[in-house]
């Protein structure tokens, strides 16, 4: 081969590139046998984190058990952008019923494949943060307690971003959406409210819960892997920004996912049996502001009339998530 | 072979029979002896291959037979009242994508006032969801229609609600011909889906169609409902020639022939409504029944050829359009439109109130002598008083209360205020 020109990805980290090491290190998004089982065509928006997230998750879960995988996917962003009639992007069997259904779907599918003796073809279920934490929470929570033989992957985007960017129980405290606008005395979205679904998922001490983000492809790789060695219900809770509704740069999506978990603002973990057994650490930890000024959503607190007050709340939250998770290397605490 | 047994146990039996594959189920009264039953069988292994879902809810309970049925399973869900509102969202999801679901509704009201006891509210109020709708009239019909609709949902890709009567079937023992396994298994046949969830094959199921195609994909769920009228007579045949009995069809026609005057009902009532009719013909009086059978599809063409030589068609329904009138009314009105028959509205037996061969007979008589308006709405054995005196209340106090305690106490049966 002449002259080719080397591209160092995610420069600025501490992640080796890809191009680089021998093929067997390779992250599966860096092999040439990866499946694109969300292939390239769709219509998520430019910088989409979601499209990034279900990529990484579906390449690495079909290289897990050899291409024996359905998907279910609840109605939201990544459904529509994914089917714009006449296409789609699936290259996997793939099934969407509705929006709050996706977990008992799955389950249905699981049910399915253990009956016809089919158990190694597995099963991942998907969804928004909104189809995970608000109006699939019920399905989710039986699929969890019943142990169904299902991964489910909730995007996280911090918003119904399908239908323009309204609050959900995983929009941080702040932000502004749709419906949650800056007016009034309280800009953005209340203090003291929304969930965490992994810890919720932990306390039906269910096999493995995990989350991670779309800036750290290993990790989120290593975990869809990990997933796959269980069988029963297992959680996987991706950090995936969202240009769009977070209103930041679509060149800033991998960016942003490092700085919220730089920050401490979303804690990166694995559990087993109910029981954090892994936290990923902060490299090199920074100030919640650091995270929250790319973001028009966060443009409040620092406008014509700044809010240290409320910048401070969320540092406060960060720090709470550093003692809680132990998220700094010893000695840095 | 007869075996003396209990509705919803007969149900679980013909179920088991049809060998489904995977089972979703949320308990609801009166539904609850034929999954309780259903999952005893699971697990004594009488009903092999077969997983079974004890889900969160009617909505999960039905999403998981979709998925199920995507993956190519035969299934089977359970459901009543509340519960099969609480699955609408998924009933229509279901029909849209095609899945030969087996549902049987357990029919009982809906509340408020929360009533356990039967009427047809429930599956009436999915009239519309894209499901092939068949009523029992007997336990025996149960069973038979349970057979006959997993054959009817596979040939056409159509899920299928068999419809019994909460309580006056579910829970009431009969003398009931349960067929063999293999005669089921010959008139079953191995469930081949249309659409399969195959890694060796994968498809997208449940995509977005925007208004390119829309009207087109709804409109072949028309489509396979009308086949289903073709399709349920050759499958109600089929099950004669191989069970020695005749079950199922669209209509259920009683001494029509030369009737004056039919009355139009659906389920368990057809039994009293028949005894009527006999003592009717036995005073010299024109009278005969026409059972539905299949309200979904609605068999409009059968309806009108067997009312056709009719004057007054009564239609007794156990449910009624709120603010409209009936909703069999309405369905045999279209049917019967611009034949020379009058056809009467009467909403009866709502929340479990028996609907008794006196009432019926005096409602008749008042519809043949003239002294019932076909084109008012009525209600059989309706406490007249018993409104009035609320609807006084309701006009007089600034606070009235709530209706349902307010009738129960002027009827003397609620504690609260009992003792005052």
């Amino acid at each position: 081969m002449a002259f080719q020109q080397i591209k160092l990805y995610q420069t600025g980290t501490f992640v080796a590139g890809n191009r680089l090491l021998d093929p067997e290190q390779r992250s599966v998004q860096a092999r040439t046998g990866r499946s694109n089982s969300l292939t390239s065509g769709h219509r998520a928006c430019r910088g989409c984190g979601e499209a990034l997230g279900a990529r990484y998750v579906l390449d690495a879960a079909m290289r897990a058990t050899d291409g024996n995988l359905v998907a279910v996917n609840s109605t939201g962003c990544l459904e529509v952008f994914s089917t714009p009639y006449p296409e789609s992007s699936w290259q996997l069997p793939w099934l969407h019923s509705l929006f709050g259904n996706g977990p008992a779907v799955a389950a249905g599918v699981a049910a399915a494949l253990r009956a016809q003796g089919r158990e190694d073809i597995r099963v991942v279920g998907q969804a928004g943060d909104g189809g995970t934490v608000d109006i699939g929470f019920g399905t989710l929570s039986g699929m969890f307690e019943r142990n169904d033989d299902v991964l489910f992957v909730c995007y996280d985007n911090e918003g119904y971003m399908n239908t323009g960017v309204q609050r959900s129980g995983a929009t941080p405290p702040a932000a502004t959406t749709a419906n949650t606008k800056a007016l009034g005395g309280t800009p953005g979205n209340v203090f003291g409210q929304g969930k965490s679904v992994p810890l919720i998922a932990m306390a039906h001490e269910i096999p493995y819960v995990a989350t991670a983000t779309v800036a750290e492809l290993r990790d989120l790789e290593y975990k869809v892997e990990k997933a796959m060695t269980f069988r029963g219900a297992r959680y996987l809770h991706v950090f995936v920004p969202c240009p769009l509704g977070w209103g930041a740069a679509s060149a800033d999506t991998v960016k942003l996912a490092r700085l919220a978990k730089e920050t401490g603002l979303f804690p990166v973990f694995e559990a087993e049996a109910g029981t954090v057994t892994e936290v990923s650490k902060i490299r090199r930890q920074v100030p919640v502001e650091d995270y929250l000024r790319p973001q028009k959503r966060f443009a409040h607190l620092f406008g014509d009339q700044p809010r240290p007050d409320v910048v401070a709340r969320l540092q406060a939250r960060a720090d709470r998530n550093i003692a809680r998770f132990g998220l700094l290397p010893e000695g840095d605490e | 072979m007869l075996r003396q047994v209990e509705g919803s146990q007969a149900v679980a039996r013909a179920v088991t029979l049809c060998r489904p594959q995977v089972i979703a189920a949320y308990p609801i009264s009166p539904q609850t002896h034929i999954v309780e039953s259903l999952s005893d069988r699971v697990r004594t292994g009488e009903l092999t291959s077969c997983e079974y879902l004890m889900v969160e809810s009617e909505f999960g309970a039905m999403s998981a037979c979709i998925g199920a049925s995507g993956a190519g399973a035969r299934t089977y869900t359970a459901t009543s009242s509340q519960g099969l509102l609480f699955m609408a969202e998924a009933l229509f999801n279901a029909s849209g994508l095609g899945l030969p679901i087996v549902m049987t509704v357990a029919n009982r009201a809906i509340g408020a006032p929360i009533n356990i006891w039967n009427d047809h509210s429930d599956a009436m109020s999915m009239r519309d969801s894209g499901w092939i709708q068949l009523f029992a009239e007997s336990n025996q019909e149960a069973v038979d229609l349970h057979v006959q609709a997993y054959r009817l949902a596979e040939s056409l890709s159509v899920p299928v609600m068999v419809c019994m009567d909460g309580f006056v079937l579910t829970h009431a023992f009969e003398e009931v011909d349960l067929p063999s396994q293999e005669q089921v298994d010959a008139f079953v046949p191995p469930l081949v889906p249309q659409q399969l969830l195959d890694p060796a094959d994968p498809v997208t199921i449940g995509a977005m169609v925007g208004p390119e195609a829309f009207a087109e994909v709804k409109y072949l769920m028309h489509v396979k409902q009308m086949a289903a009228l073709d399709e349920i007579p050759v499958i109600a045949e089929d099950f004669l020639r191989a069970f020695g009995r005749a079950s199922g069809g669209l209509l259920k026609p009683y001494r029509v022939e030369d009737a004056e005057t039919v009355v139009v009902a659906l389920g368990s009532v057809l039994g009293t409504v028949e005894e009527v009719v006999d003592a009717m013909r036995d005073d010299g009086l024109s009278v005969g029944a026409l059972g539905i059978t299949c309200f979904r599809p609605w068999p409009v063409a059968e309806v009108r050829e067997a009312l056709g030589r009719a004057k007054r068609v009564v239609v007794v329904e156990k449910a009624f359009a709120v603010g409209a009138g009936g909703i069999v009314g309405q369905n045999v009105r279209d049917a019967t439109r611009n034949l020379p028959v009058d056809v009467y509205d009467v909403v009866a037996g709502l929340g479990g109130r028996p609907i008794t061969r006196a009432s019926l007979r005096r409602l008749l008589d008042d519809v043949v002598a003239a002294r019932v308006d076909a084109s008012r709405l009525h209600f059989l054995d309706l406490d007249v008083e018993l409104v009035q005196r609320e609807l006084e209340r309701a006009r007089h106090g600034a606070r009235p209360g709530p209706h349902a305690e307010n009738m129960l106490r002027d009827i003397g049966t609620v504690a609260s205020g009992a003792y005052e």
